[in-house]
C-alpha cells in the first residue's frame, strides 16, 4: 500500500515541523540563558553560545527578590490547592449524594459563579483584602483563590459516576455522611482529585492580574509578577530573563513531566479552568 | 457540556435508593433523613461561605459600582446611568472591544488547525503520540510572564531571531511589538501558539469516542485519508469542536496577560491592542476609576454571554449529536 505509507510519512513531517514551531522559542530561550550580554544582542544572533555563560542564572537573583517570590508562588499556589481539594470534596460530596434542603438552589449559585467572568469579581474582592488590611500579604493571594464552583463541579461529576451501591452497602453498615465521604468516596476519586489538584496548582502558579492587584511590594509578589514587573523595567539583560524565566517555570514543567497522563485527562475531561 | 469520558452515567438515581431502603421504621427514616439534611449543609457550608463573600456578593457590588463615581478618598456616589452613558461614547472602549473580537477571530483561526494536528495524531499506526502531544502542550503550562518575555526577545527589531529569518528571505522586518500595525497580530500569533496545545488535548480526547468500525468501512468503500476526515471526522467531533470554540471565545475574550506583559504603559502600539480586559485593568486599578471599570466589566459580561448564546443557536444547524 504506497499510498498509505506516503500518507505516514507526510503526517509525520506536518508533525514535526508543528513541533519546531511550538517548541523552538523555548529552545532559544534556554540557548539564551547560557549566552554573554553581548552574544543575546549579536546581530546577526549566533545560534550557539560561545562560550558557555552561566552568569545569568546568578545574575536574576540580584535583579530580583527570586527566592521570596519562589516561596510565595509555592504557598499561594499549595495554599490554594490544599483548600480547594478540602472545600470542594466536601460540597461536591454533598451535591452528588446527599439529600438536604436548596440543594438544587445552591447547585444553581454555584454555577452562576462558574459562568461568570472573574472581572465582575475583582475590585470588590480587592476591596475586601483592604478592609481587611490584607494588602501585600500571603492571605491576599491564597484566600480568595481556595474556593472554587469549577473545582466543585469537576468532583460532582466524579462523585456521581461513582456506583452508589458502595454509599447503601456502606449506610447498612452504620456509616454516617462524613464517614461515607472520608473512607468511601475520597479513596476511590484519586484520579479526580489529582486532575483538581493539578489544575489547580497550575492556574494559581501561572496566575497574574490578582497578584498585580493585591500586591505591589516586589518581596510579596509571586514569580508571575516579579518577572513581569522586571520585564516592565525595559530590562534587556536578556540572559538573566531567560535564565528566570526558566527557573520560575521549572516546578511547573516538572510537575507537568511527572503527572502529565492526569493533567492531561482532566484538562480534556472537563475544558478545565480553575 | 461535554460528557467526561472516564465518567460513566449516574446510575440508579435519588427513587431508586428510597427503595431498595426496605421498610425501616418511619421514626428511623425520619432521622436518618434529617442527619443527612443537616450533614449536607455543613459540608457545603465552608465553600458556599467563601463563595458567597468572595464572589456572589461581590458580583452584586460591582453591579452597584457601575452605577456610581468614586471619589479621590474612595466612596462612591451614585450617578445612575452616567458611566453607561460615558461608555458609549467612549472610543478607547469601543476600540478594545473591537480589539478583543479580532483577537477571538484569529484564535478560532487557530482551532481548524488544531482539527487536523488531532486528527493527524489519532492514525492508528502512528507512534510517538504521547511525546507528540507533551511537546505540543509545553506553550499550554509555561507561565505567561516567561512566554511574553521570551517572544519579546523573539520579536525585537533589531537582534531578534524573527526578523533574522526574514533577512534570509529578503524581507526587512519591523520592529513588532512597538508598531500599532503588527503589535496586534504579534499578539494573536502568540495567542494561537499558546491555545492550540490546551484545543488539540481536548479535541485528541473528542476523537477517541468516534467509532474506529466507521473508518474500515469507509476504507472498504475507497473513501481517502481526505475524504475520511471530512466526512467522518470532522462531523463525529462536532460535539467537541463547538465545546472548544465556547471556550476558545470565552477565554480570548478575557486575555489580558499577554498585553499587560507585552504592552508596557507608553507604548505606541498600546490603543491599537489593548483588549477590553486590560482597559477594565487599568481603569479599575491603575487610574483608579473603579466605577467605570466596574461598567466596563458589564460590558464584557454582556459580550460573552452574547457570543455564547449565538454560538449555541448557530450549533443547531452543524453540530451533530450521536
Amino acid at each position: 500500500m504506497h499510498s498509505r505509507r506516503w500518507v505516514l510519512a507526510a503526517s509525520y513531517t506536518v508533525l514535526v515541523m508543528g513541533v519546531l514551531v511550538v517548541v523552538g522559542p523555548f529552545v532559544w530561550q534556554a540557548l539564551t540563558s547560557v549566552k554573554s550580554f553581548q552574544d543575546s544582542v549579536r546581530i546577526p544572533p549566533t545560534v550557539l553560545p560561545s562560550p558557555w555563560d552561566w552568569s545569568g542564572y546568578a545574575k536574576v537573583f540580584e535583579l530580583m527578590p527570586l527566592g521570596h517570590q519562589f516561596v510565595n508562588t509555592v504557598l499561594m499556589a499549595g495554599g490554594r490547592t490544599i483548600a480547594q481539594l478540602i472545600f470542594c470534596s466536601l460540597a461536591a460530596f454533598a451535591f452528588a449524594r446527599l439529600e438536604f434542603p436548596g440543594r438544587r438552589f445552591f447547585f444553581g449559585l454555584f454555577l452562576v459563579v462558574l459562568m461568570v467572568p472573574s472581572q465582575l469579581f475583582v475590585i470588590p474582592q480587592f476591596l475586601i483584602m483592604q478592609k481587611l488590611g490584607w494588602l501585600n500579604t500571603i492571605q491576599a493571594l491564597i484566600v480568595p483563590g481556595m474556593f472554587s464552583a469549577f473545582g466543585t463541579f469537576l468532583l460532582r461529576q466524579f462523585f456521581a459516576g461513582l456506583p452508589r451501591e458502595l454509599d447503601e452497602a456502606a449506610e447498612l453498615d452504620g456509616c454516617g455522611p462524613l464517614q461515607r465521604y472520608w473512607r468511601i468516596l475520597l479513596p476511590l476519586s484519586k484520579p479526580g482529585l489529582i486532575a483538581l489538584a493539578v489544575l489547580t496548582l497550575l492556574w494559581s502558579w501561572n496566575d497574574l492580574m490578582w497578584p498585580l492587584i493585591v500586591n505591589t511590594d516586589p518581596e510579596m509578589m509571586p514569580l508571575s509578577a516579579g518577572l513581569a514587573a522586571l520585564s516592565g523595567q525595559h530590562n534587556i539583560e536578556y540572559p538573566a530573563l531567560m535564565a528566570g524565566s526558566l527557573m520560575a517555570t521549572a516546578p511547573v514543567i516538572v510537575i507537568f513531566a511527572i503527572l502529565q497522563k492526569q493533567i492531561i485527562e482532566g484538562i480534556a475531561n472537563t475544558g478545565g479552568k480553575a | 457540556m461535554t460528557a467526561p469520558a472516564s465518567v460513566k452515567a449516574p446510575p440508579s438515581r435519588r427513587a431508586s435508593t428510597s427503595g431498595s431502603e426496605g421498610p425501616p421504621s418511619r421514626r428511623a427514616f425520619t432521622v436518618r433523613r434529617r442527619s443527612e439534611a443537616r450533614w449536607g449543609l455543613v459540608m457545603i457550608a465552608p465553600l458556599g461561605l467563601g463563595l458567597l463573600l468572595f464572589y456572589l456578593w461581590p458580583i452584586a457590588q460591582t453591579f452597584y459600582f457601575g452605577f456610581t463615581k468614586w471619589g479621590p478618598f474612595g466612596g462612591s456616589e451614585w450617578t445612575g446611568l452616567a458611566n453607561y452613558e460615558r461608555l458609549l461614547a467612549d472610543a478607547e472602549v469601543w476600540t478594545a472591544l473591537r480589539n478583543s473580537l479580532v483577537y477571538t477571530a484569529l484564535v478560532l483561526l487557530g482551532v481548524p488547525v488544531a482539527i487536523m494536528f488531532a486528527a493527524l495524531l489519532n492514525q492508528s499506526r502512528l507512534r510517538g503520540r504521547g511525546i507528540f502531544r507533551t511537546l505540543y502542550f509545553l506553550p499550554v503550562v509555561t507561565m505567561p510572564s516567561a512566554i511574553a518575555m521570551l517572544w519579546q526577545y523573539l520579536y525585537n527589531g533589531d537582534f531578534g531571531v524573527l526578523n533574522q529569518l526574514l533577512a534570509l528571505v529578503g524581507v526587512d522586518g519591523p520592529s513588532w511589538m512597538s508598531d500599532p500595525r503588527t503589535a496586534p497580530y504579534a499578539l494573536a500569533v502568540i495567542g494561537v501558539w499558546m491555545a492550540f496545545g490546551y484545543n488539540l488535548v481536548i479535541l485528541m480526547a473528542g476523537l477517541q469516542n468516534v467509532p474506529k468500525q466507521l473508518y474500515e468501512a469507509s476504507a472498504i468503500d475507497g473513501a481517502g485519508p481526505v475524504r475520511q476526515f471530512l466526512s467522518i471526522t470532522v462531523p463525529m467531533l462536532s460535539p467537541t469542536i463547538f465545546f472548544v470554540s465556547v471556550i476558545s471565545v470565552i477565554g480570548t475574550l478575557q486575555m489580558f496577560d499577554l498585553v499587560y506583559l507585552m504592552m508596557p504603559p507608553g507604548s505606541p502600539a498600546l490603543p491599537a491592542a489593548q483588549t477590553i480586559v486590560h482597559l477594565f485593568y487599568s481603569t479599575s486599578f491603575v487610574k483608579n476609576d473603579p466605577g467605570y471599570g466596574a461598567a466596563i466589566a458589564f460590558l464584557l459580561f454582556v459580550v460573552i454571554a452574547l457570543l455564547t448564546a449565538v454560538q449555541f443557536r448557530i450549533q443547531r444547524r452543524w453540530v451533530h449529536y450521536a
